[in-house]
């Protein structure tokens, strides 16, 4: 393949990904200096496509960005009006008191939004200032010069076949280069693993980043159980105590409620499937009497990076940026990373504009980003997550204390301990979990569920899947973990086969279902699944949700 | 020969349909558009004639409100080299789209227009028919195989029985069938290239058609979710159901 | 008033979309005409009389009609158009390719692919490929449908005695000449419109075992169908996928043979008159939308039936 021939574009910035935190980076440079030429790759067939979340929303960093935006008919128009946090045992709800509650908790004056809506407006905000955004063109790998130096990125090719052939539609990718190069591909983003490694940005940390996989469905209820701007979240059943995790339950416009549930990926047991948790979460008799008549409008899933500061690598590399989640900088506590990877892209348009105009390195970043909020913020957050290795009470209790009485101050940090691909016990050692049948009301098959993602990938391409070493699903975890990717895999990617000519059971990968969540590649107990960009344009279509 | 192209924006086939609660319609709000599927097939098309040299100028138009300025810039990121958006905030009938083309084509002038066989919103399977009778043009639906020679056109018809081989003569109205070819991906360079190719808009009031509703929407509903039948018991009881009860075998 | 059908047919006999389009005329009209445009179809004319529903047999018999170009039979058709309330013509490729141009030339919008009769001025149709249906109205003095023939039973061929009327052939300049039109000619009939479809799915296991229902295909002289989990496994090519993502079909019979039932699988099968599912587990999804459900081992299964077949044969004969 190498001997294709690709065209080559040059802009001033390059930034992959049109999340919060790539469009903020690109209406901030325009905004500095609107001769600046800067071009968006964003991978979903539009922009907000592929951006699933909650989500209650601090506008800060907005605020920051465009001053004006509530006259500027943003999609934010839901305020937070009452807000409940719940401890939930099989059929019974516990509220915790409000004057319990730590601050990073509470919602006053935050707004219930649809961030894919706000990315789409974002996105049309950037257009006009001159940004060129091309959706449906993913980075498929980046460029390097010869010191090493990243110097662009490369789209990925259209048009080949399973085996690498082209088609009748053949187009192969083009090398888009830039002075500066911005990597905000959310939540593992593939390139950003790469340049991790590649320059090493992750070594001055102290722990292993840590991941948690964030189910959303969209419900339309009976208008008598709507409250509209209520938010609500809950920790407890169906989880055992040493699996961290909770639901979230935003009211929405039109009748509509976000109903959602985040679990660690440092869970222990490989038969526990985060979907059906979810799934089960939903039988709660709170939750069904909620949902008594309504309809599931849709399904998504997508990874959350959660090791917080003591996690988050190194922002700046040779010709490139490395910003919000795809770095890591959301807020874990408070499940938002919306207001800090935009925060984050806002710095890394400073950075890059006196990058271009003054000659300044790109390691002033280091220094921008330690002198923001969000450090603070994310300094004030930083022993929550790790500790719930204590288990979910002693945890809630620490949490308490250090945020309550100490305001996240505390003279120390906790650690988070082990990578999320490590903590899996063997499935010999772990206790089998039966999950309870679908109902086909309140709870579905995963099938129904990735119908209503709209996920699609053009069949006849090259497997975007990829596996290091293609039978060690059939030669260890099959064996020894009884093949978990069956159960975290929120799209049914994954199914364990019994091959009839091998006699030997296979792991089956139908890639066509993936929603693009990253798990596989985050929980691999062997790290041996690699996600990579299949043909643009493909994956869900979560607009509008 | 100059060569038009129809094009209409509609939801993206990927996208799950969700009828509205109050029944009045399909949720269209933030939903995600396209070209309709087979307009992308008379676009390629009109793209081929040119690279073969068989057109010298492909123009597409559309009828329907700003936002459809997308699919027209789709299709000239795919090669058409210039549009005409046609203005109307209203979804018209096939009749009235076809005599808003009719204008617009006595005016163009094209050798032949190309359009999809179906819009994949309202499935009407109309307006390249009602087009072609309008302008008194030989007609060739649904075609899957197009060969043009001195002015001679010969295509190939998907009919429910196989296929149906035609010979024609321009000017002519053709419409797409999936099968047809293999629509282009819009390659980056040409998406920057279409922003800049010109693009012409006409307020549809302008013409001076009649472009009122003929047929009114009374409701939309979901369609009736299938039931479970019964369990048979064996493969006799199977058998006898099919020949006696449901008469199918 | 009357209500006009536009014949679908071969010159030889009536399409069964004929016999579906009749019975919805039935709907609106006790005065039904039929229409029947072709090149030596006297014979053709006098079976057609026959049938009950039918009052008036309309024939126009001349060379030039003989392929049915549209630009040829559609000036015809609206010459007549004012003695009827409604025309109708089934929605096969035939009228789809023929009536809009009716429409065209009587200046009225046409409904098409209706699959219900509300009244005589409101009607039922499917949009967004079925994915919505949609009650319309219309107060046109004349209305113009295509009717979807599965969606209304054929109606019986005998007992009537219609009367015959004869019409003059009108000529238009048309510059389209017919070739030749193949007829797809395969063992079995074509997945698209076969009558009956057999599918399978990974309860197969394997590529071999897609012989016991081509087998069973054979009998019923079915197309063959398969699920995505058969195709991506290699049992059979992907042309025959059913599904989302494969072919919509809407056979009379759909036979779904270790199928699950995925929600994409009944995407491309849903609207088929009858479904059969065989799968050994009961709580499959399939069951839920199968008019008959047999929960057994498919490879006991289907050599039953197709021994329970060769026997209903045997009767027959
Ligand atoms: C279930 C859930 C609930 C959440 N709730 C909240 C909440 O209530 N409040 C809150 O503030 N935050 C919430 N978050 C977190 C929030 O969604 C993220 O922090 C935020 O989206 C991060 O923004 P980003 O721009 O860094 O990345 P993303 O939003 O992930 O955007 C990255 C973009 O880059 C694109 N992309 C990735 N790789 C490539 C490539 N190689 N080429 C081209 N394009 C590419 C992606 O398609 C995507 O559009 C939630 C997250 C989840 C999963
Ligand atoms: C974007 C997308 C597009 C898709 N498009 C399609 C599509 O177009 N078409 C499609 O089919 N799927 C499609 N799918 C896949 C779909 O979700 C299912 O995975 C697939 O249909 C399952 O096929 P199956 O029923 O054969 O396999 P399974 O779900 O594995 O079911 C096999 C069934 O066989 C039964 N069985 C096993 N052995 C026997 C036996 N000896 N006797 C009787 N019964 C037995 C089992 O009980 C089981 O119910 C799509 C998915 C996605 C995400
Ligand atoms: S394959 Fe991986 S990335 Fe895709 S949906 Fe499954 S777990 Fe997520």
């Amino acid at each position: 393949m190498s001997e294709v021939q690709r065209e080559e574009l040059n802009y001033d910035v390059v930034i992959v990904g049109a999340g919060p935190a790539g469009l903020s980076t690109a209406i901030k440079l325009k905004q500095l200096d609107t001769n600046l030429s800067i071009c968006v790759l964003e991978k979903a067939s539009e922009v907000g496509a592929h951006i699933l979340s909650g989500n209650v929303f601090e506008t800060k960093a907005l605020d920051e960005l465009i001053p004006n935006w509530k006259v500027l008919n943003s999609p934010i128009n839901t305020s937070v009006t009452s807000e409940d946090f719940l401890f939930y045992t099989k059929t019974k709800s516990m509220k915790v008191p409000n004057l319990f509650l730590p601050n990073v908790l509470k919602n006053h004056g935050n707004y219930i939004i649809s961030l894919s809506n706000l990315c789409k407006w974002l996105g049309e905000f950037a257009e006009n200032l001159g940004v060129e955004i091309f959706p449906g063109f993913a980075a498929s790998k980046l460029l390097y010069d010869n010191d090493q130096k990243v110097i662009g990125v490369q789209t990925g090719d259209m048009g080949l076949d399973k085996n690498f052939k082209p088609k009748d539609n053949y187009e192969p990718g083009i090398n888009i280069k830039g002075k500066v190069t911005v990597l905000s591909e959310g939540c593992r983003g593939h390139l950003g693993k790469e340049v991790l490694k590649k320059f090493n940005l992750d070594s001055n940390n102290k722990s292993p980043q840590q991941y948690g996989i964030g189910f959303k469905e969209i419900w339309e209820i009976n208008s008598e159980n709507h409250q509209l701007g209520k938010v609500s979240h809950s920790v407890g059943w169906p989880l055992e105590s040493d699996t961290y995790g909770g639901s979230f339950c935003y009211h929405a416009e039109n009748n509509q409620i976000y109903l959602g549930y985040v679990i660690g990926l440092d869970y222990k047991n490989p038969y526990l499937s985060p979907y059906d948790e979810f799934q089960q979460f939903k039988t709660h008799p709170d939750i069904k009497k909620l949902l008594e008549g309504g309809k599931r409008i849709s399904y998504g899933a997508r990874a959350l990076i959660e090791g917080g500061l003591q996690s988050l690598p190194q922002m700046y590399m040779p010709g490139a940026l490395l910003i919000g989640c795809d770095a890591g900088t959301l807020n874990m506590p408070k499940i938002k990373g919306s207001h800090t990877a935009m925060k984050s892209g806002i710095i890394a348009a400073e950075v890059i504009n006196d990058h271009i105009n003054s000659n300044k390195e790109l390691s002033e970043y280091e220094s921008k980003f330690k002198n923001s909020w969000v450090y603070e913020e994310l300094y004030k957050a930083r022993n929550v997550k790790p500790s719930f290795q204590w288990g979910l009470i002693p945890a809630m209790i620490f949490t308490g204390l250090d945020q309550k009485i100490f305001g996240g101050k505390l003279p120390f940090t906790l650690q988070h301990k082990h990578a999320d691909h490590e903590s899996l016990i063997p499935a010999k050692k772990a206790k089998k979990i039966t999950y309870p049948k679908y109902d086909g009301v309140i709870t579905f098959d995963k099938p129904s569920s990735v119908y209503l993602s709209g996920t699609n990938h053009a069949d006849d391409q090259p497997n975007h899947l990829l596996l290091n070493d293609k039978d060690l699903s059939t030669n260890f975890t099959i064996e020894k973990y009884d093949e978990p990717a069956q159960r975290y895999c929120p799209a049914g990617v994954y199914e364990v086969e019994f091959d009839n000519d091998l006699q030997k059971k296979v792991l089956k990968i139908n890639s066509q279902n993936c929603i693009h969540c990253k798990t596989c590649d985050i929980k691999e107990p062997s790290q041996n699944i690699e996600w990579v960009t299949p043909e643009g344009g493909g994956g869900p279509i979560y607009s509008g949700t | 020969m100059k060569v038009l192209v129809a094009v209409k924006r509609v939801v993206d086939y990927k996208v799950q349909i969700r009828v509205k609660s109050d029944n009045s319609g399909v949720e269209t709000q933030n939903v995600k558009m396209s070209v309709n599927p087979p307009d992308e097939n008379a676009i390629e098309e009109a793209v081929k004639l040119k690279e073969q040299g068989l057109a010298n100028e492909i123009i597409s138009v559309s009828i329907g409100d700003d936002k459809s300025q997308d699919v027209l810039r789709t299709s000239m990121a795919m090669g058409i080299d210039r549009s005409i958006l046609v203005k109307s905030q209203n979804t018209l009938e096939p009749l009235a789209v076809a005599k808003t083309l009719k204008i617009i084509i006595d005016k163009e002038k094209p050798d032949l227009v190309l359009m999809g066989k179906q819009a994949i919103d309202d499935d009407s399977n109309q307006t390249g028919q009602i087009l072609s009778a309008l302008l008194n043009w030989p007609q060739g639906c649904f075609i899957s195989n197009l060969k043009i020679e001195n002015n001679k056109v010969f295509i190939s018809r998907e009919i429910d029985e196989g296929i149906e081989n035609l010979e024609t003569s321009l000017p002519a109205v053709l419409t797409c069938d999936l099968r047809l070819n293999t629509p282009r991906f819009a390659s980056l360079p040409n998406i920057m290239k279409a922003k800049k190719k010109p693009l012409e808009t006409i307020d549809i009031d302008t013409l001076g058609i009649d472009t009122s509703s003929k047929i009114k929407t009374l409701k939309v509903i979901e369609p009736p979710k299938r039931k479970a039948g019964i369990m048979v018991n064996d493969v006799k009881e199977l058998v006898q159901k099919l020949k006696y009860e449901a008469k199918v075998i | 008033m009357s209500v006009l059908v536009v014949a679908e047919h071969d010159n030889k006999n009536l399409k069964s979309s004929t016999l579906n389009t009749i019975s919805a005329a039935k709907k609106l009209s006790e005065d039904i005409h039929l229409l029947i445009l072709g090149n030596k179809i006297e014979d053709l004319a006098k079976s057609s009389k026959s049938i009950q529903l039918v009052k008036k047999v309309i024939i126009c018999d001349h060379e030039k009609l003989e392929n049915q170009i549209p630009e040829l039979s559609s000036p015809i058709i609206s010459n007549l158009a004012e003695n009827y309330s409604h025309i109708l013509a089934p929605s096969s490729t035939f009228g789809k390719n023929l009536l809009p141009r009716v429409s065209a030339l009587l200046d009225i919008t046409q409904i098409s692919d209706i699959i219900g009769i509300e009244s005589q001025d409101t009607f039922i149709r499917p949009i967004y490929a079925g994915n919505a249906i949609s009650y319309v109205q219309t107060d046109q003095k004349i209305n113009l449908m295509t009717v979807r023939p599965t969606s209304f039973e054929k109606c019986e061929e005998t007992g009537g005695d219609a009367a015959v009327e004869n019409i003059s052939f009108i000529d238009s300049e048309v510059k389209t000449t017919f070739v030749s039109r193949e007829v797809s000619k395969s063992d079995r009939p074509e997945l698209g419109n076969a009558r009956v479809v057999v599918s399978g799915g990974r309860g197969l296991e394997n590529s071999d075992n897609f012989k016991l229902l081509y087998d069973l295909a054979d009998k019923l002289n079915a197309a063959v169908g398969a699920s995505r989990a058969a195709v991506d496994s290699g049992y059979i090519g992907n042309e025959y996928q059913v599904g989302q993502t494969g072919k919509m079909v809407a056979p009379e019979l759909y036979i779904a043979v270790g199928i699950s039932g995925a929600i994409q699988h009944l995407a491309g099968m849903k609207e088929s008159k009858v479904i059969v599912a065989i799968n050994k587990d009961l709580e499959a999804p399939i069951f839920n939308i199968a008019d008959y459900g047999l929960s057994s081992d498919l490879f006991q299964a289907i050599p039953e039936i197709i021994k329970e077949l060769d026997l209903l044969n045997q009767i027959e004969s």
